[in-house]
């Protein structure tokens, strides 16, 4: 049986806040769930844009004139791959994030 | 108003938990991108309260209420009466909830909501199951799908969300899809500049409920409309509109069997579905016509 209030509302001291309330904006490191990682083919890249539009975490940057024209924040990519399959000409690959970063602890 | 721990360039985190692949992600995104900041956010319980917050922390830049799953329609028209009591006009209230928020749960105090002509807004993204409590079949459930609660498959057809609206003689309700973002955002668009309420009903492929690679969610969502699964109209002021009415439709087989949860369909459910799927639509050219 569910028991009755300790006192009704109307003897409740002010009550301003009804909780919880949610203060910070905060993003998380959705980036650390990547299996597979886009990679951009600069070179064959139209710069149409497609995959900025259609990338959920909307974490792509298009720059047209430098030579790395698309940007992708690795900090946030899920890895979902909408991104390539959507690329029309397909210069967006996939590929395996650990090999991925191995190979950039060997760059760096 | 917030204190700002991450960076975004819109109004919406970029870290938020949604699934690899989840289209209601998208849509999230460019509903609030075209609303604006001048806008407050209802959101039930569901997987877009992934955006609402987790404790302290939020997804969202702008004010907003997690509420119950019945009461989305309710609670912003209380958050719209109370914004006029105060003589503001100008900020947009959204309700933004999931198939069985809407379809089911929120029914009845949503059709109070368009009953009462509330200018609000009110989005209803379609996962098309009750996925954030592990894929329950809802009545968005299209024929044939297999849910937790369906595992057989889903043995009757969805409701019909924008023809429950235009029953209540709204000014503007629309379906739209996240593949068509273009038209999705016209939409949103059109709503806000709507008097009175507005209802948005979005395809939302998800990839953990249907059962498909993540990456196809956006080549999914375009089979619906190319295969006449999912129908992009408009209600607006009495009259009803098929946006890119097609000349044939592609047969369904090739939609279905991109998806896990039609697994159990034989040829000839297939066949049976593809004559419901192409009655359904030919029905809705008429209905258009009769304006
Ligand atoms: C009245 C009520 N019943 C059940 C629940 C449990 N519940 C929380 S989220 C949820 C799923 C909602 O499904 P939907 O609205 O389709 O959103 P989705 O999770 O699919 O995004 C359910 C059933 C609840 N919060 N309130
Ligand atoms: S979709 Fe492909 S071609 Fe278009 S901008 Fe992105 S990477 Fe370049
Ligand atoms: S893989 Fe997905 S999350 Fe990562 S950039 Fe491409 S579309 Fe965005
Ligand atoms: S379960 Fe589906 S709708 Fe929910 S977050 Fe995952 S992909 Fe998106
Ligand atoms: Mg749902």
């Amino acid at each position: 049986m569910q028991r009755r209030p300790e006192k009704p509302m109307k003897t409740l001291k002010s009550c301003k806040v009804l909780g919880p309330v949610a203060t910070i904006f905060d993003s998380a490191n959705t980036g650390s769930w990547r299996i597979e990682r886009p990679v951009v083919k600069f070179e064959d890249c139209i710069k149409c844009g497609t995959c900025a539009r259609y990338c959920p975490a909307n974490i792509i940057d298009i720059f047209k004139d430098e030579r790395e024209c698309v940007v992708i924040d690795y900090y946030y990519c899920k890895g979902c791959g909408i991104c390539a399959n959507e690329c029309p000409v397909g210069c967006i690959e996939m590929v395996d994030e650990r090999s991925a970063r191995k190979n950039d602890l060997q760059n760096a | 108003m917030y204190k700002i721990n991450a960076e975004s360039k819109g109004l919406v985190s970029h870290g938020v938990s949604a699934c690899a692949g989840c289209a209601l992600e998208l849509i999230f995104r460019n509903v609030l991108d075209v609303l604006g900041e001048d806008t407050i956010i209802v959101i039930p319980p569901g997987c877009s309260a992934l955006f609402s917050g987790y404790g302290k922390e939020t997804a969202v830049k702008i004010p907003g209420a997690q509420m119950t799953l019945e009461a989305t329609a309710a609670c912003c028209t209380g958050i719209k009466r109370g914004l006029l009591a105060q003589g503001n006009t100008h900020t947009t209230v959204l309700g933004f909830a999931g198939d069985g928020g809407t379809v089911d749960i929120g029914l009845q105090s949503l059709s109070g909501m368009m009953e009462r002509m509330e200018k609000v807004i009110y989005v209803c993204y379609d996962n098309e199951a009750y996925m954030n409590t592990g894929i329950q079949g809802s009545s968005s459930t299209p024929l044939g799908a297999s849910t937790t609660t369906t595992p057989a498959g889903k043995p009757t057809k969805r409701k019909d969300l924008v023809g429950i609206a235009a029953a209540h003689d709204i000014p503007y309700a629309a379906t739209a899809s996240v593949a068509y973002l273009t038209d999705l955002r016209k939409k949103v668009k059109k709503a806000k500049e709507t008097d009175g309420p507005s209802l948005l009903h979005i395809h939302a492929p998800c990839p953990t409920g249907w059962r498909y690679d993540p990456a196809k969610t956006i080549e999914i969502a375009r089979a619906a409309v190319e295969t006449g699964c999912w129908i992009l109209c408009e209600f607006e002021n009495g009259k009803w509109v098929i946006n890119k009415p097609l000349k044939e439709l592609k047969p369904v087989g090739a939609y279905l069997k991109a998806q896990g949860r039609f697994n159990n369909l034989k040829e000839h459910d297939i066949a049976q579905l593809q004559i419901q799927v192409r009655d359904h639509y030919a029905r809705f050219i008429e209905k258009a016509k009769l304006n």
